[in-house]
């Protein structure tokens, strides 16, 4: 798998994507979606909601388990991916992509995003 | 002790696949190799493969070999034929379930017993000392086989490529020596799934002749390597319950609306006769929480130990609880008082996370293969 060099990530494998006018979209690594197995449920955050860096903002359920999802950056959600709410497996089929979770207006980020070969590297992933 | 995982003499091979592995009692095993979805679809509509090589065998040889099994299990034992297998509970003194079992029977006076993966050690202790006052060997045959599963409707045809066995002649619930590939194995039409399928106990070293070669024959109807996530989904929709979910030691066959496979009219007595006596009873008179189904209505997902509430009350306990890629919704199944257990029972929802979502209490299973 690969890991797209223009976007950042965090230990929690949320990717989060360069702010172009101050917002940035997140989802989940292939790394992540490989190790949920097939997602099933997505609860993602609502338009307005605050976002806090390091802290839950919603849940993935896959066949076997639910998982929380991370918000890698803190922020204004300005949109969530009513696609994957509707078809949540695209997580699976296109974690980079038609996958993506939710669009936030970045206020502060952390400053322990790693990059894309850094991930990798935590993942033992090749890239 | 060691805590190395146990290889089952596919390792190499599930690898070669993809899989991803996970310890399952002890045991390192496919969980899935690609989609468990995928797999779960290709064994309801065509076949799937499964190593199920954890499973633990038992082998009572003997001329009081049935008579030790009828004292050690609650079910009657001596009506089995040689050929057939039977679905039974091993009970503790006081009824409580220690395992559930099939037992096939190899010949005139040879029993197979397979137990459950995380209960084979107890159920060989137990029966080891059960069988003591007996004419009869009981012996460790976990290291003695592998077990490859094909299953779903594909599977006769893919295994009759591969046999002169008379598959025709194998009634569900029965087994036989006979040749698969070349390679002599003991067939069986059992499995865990819901769907019309073998199970194939072989020894160790020919694990991967027989894997290979079914995969081979199997490659123009859709056969692919399944792991045991969509075996569990596979056995939900089944109704089938699961050793340590629906069944465990602080319950008797008769809680677990399993009572039919007590069998007071065999003779002689029978370890947890007494208290499963009385726990008939009981169940007859003064109804237990009963094992019911719940589909969701929404999308959340119940898991086992999740509260079943009514009117804001906790009334059952999810046993176990999965997304069902045949109905396309999340499904449970769960222990719920009698007064709430009727099909159709309005009201009865699952705590998920402290949200009460809405399930409708179904009769299980909740899905029956077509005939």
């Amino acid at each position: 798998m690969s890991n797209p060099q223009q976007l950042r990530f965090s230990k929690e494998h949320e990717w989060l994507s360069a702010a172009e006018d101050g917002v940035a979209t997140v989802g989940i690594t292939e790394f992540a979606a490989n190790a949920l197995g097939d997602v099933v449920y997505a609860q993602l955050p609502e338009v307005g909601d605050t976002v806090t860096a390091g802290e839950t903002c919603g849940e993935l359920e896959s066949t076997k388990s639910v998982s929380d999802l991370y918000s890698p950056v803190t922020g204004e959600v300005v949109e969530f991916n009513q696609d994957v709410v509707d078809d949540p497996a695209l997580v699976n089929t296109a974690p980079f992509e038609g996958g993506w979770l939710f669009k936030v207006r970045v206020s502060a980020e952390p400053d322990d995003l790693l990059s894309a070969d850094e991930y990798a590297a935590l993942t033992h992933s090749d890239n | 002790m060691s805590t190395a995982p146990r290889l089952t003499a596919l390792d190499a091979l599930h690898r070669s696949l993809g899989a991803t592995m996970t310890d399952f009692a002890g045991w390192d095993m496919p969980l899935r190799y690609a989609s468990e979805r995928d797999e779960h679809n290709a064994v309801r509509t065509k076949a799937g493969l499964f190593d199920l090589s954890h499973m633990g065998e038992i082998t009572l040889t003997g001329p009081e070999a049935v008579k030790a099994l009828d004292y050690a299990l609650v079910g009657n034992i001596s009506t089995v034929g040689v050929g057939r297998a039977r679905y039974t509970h091993i009970c503790q003194e006081d009824g409580g379930i220690v395992d559930d079992l099939i037992v096939y029977r190899l010949g005139e006076t040879e029993y197979m017993v397979v137990a459950n993966a995380s209960n084979a050690q107890v159920v060989l202790d137990a029966l080891t000392e059960r069988a003591a006052g007996f004419d009869t060997e009981v012996r460790d045959d976990r290291d003695a086989y592998a077990l490859i599963a094909v299953q779903g409707p594909e599977s006769p045809g893919i295994l009759a490529s591969l046999t002169d066995a008379d598959l025709d002649g194998l009634k569900y619930y029965a087994g036989l020596p006979g040749t698969v590939a070349g390679v002599p194995a003991l067939i069986a039409r059992t499995g865990y799934t819901g769907e019309d399928g073998f199970e194939l106990f072989v020894a160790p070293e020919h694990a991967v002749e027989l894997w290979q070669a079914l995969t081979k024959a199997g490659e123009g109807v859709g056969l692919v390597p399944a792991g045991l996530s969509c075996r569990d989904t596979l056995r939900l929709e089944a109704g089938m319950p699961l050793y340590g979910h629906e069944l465990t030691t602080s319950l008797t066959p008769f809680d677990a609306g399993l009572g039919r496979v007590v069998k007071f009219e065999k003779e002689g007595d029978f370890v947890g006769r007494a208290a499963l006596e009385a726990a008939a009873e009981r169940a007859a008179t003064n109804p237990p929480r009963k094992l019911v189904g719940l589909i969701a209505e929404g999308r959340r997902v119940p898991r086992a130990g999740f509260p079943v509430v009514a009117d804001g009350q906790v009334i059952g306990e999810v046993t176990s609880g999965a997304p069902s890629p045949t109905l396309g919704k999340p499904l449970a199944m769960a222990y719920v008082d009698a007064a709430h257990a009727a099909p159709g029972t309005s009201g009865v929802g699952v705590d998920i996370r402290g949200t009460h979502e809405p399930y409708e209490v179904v009769a299980l299973p909740f899905y029956k293969r077509q005939k």
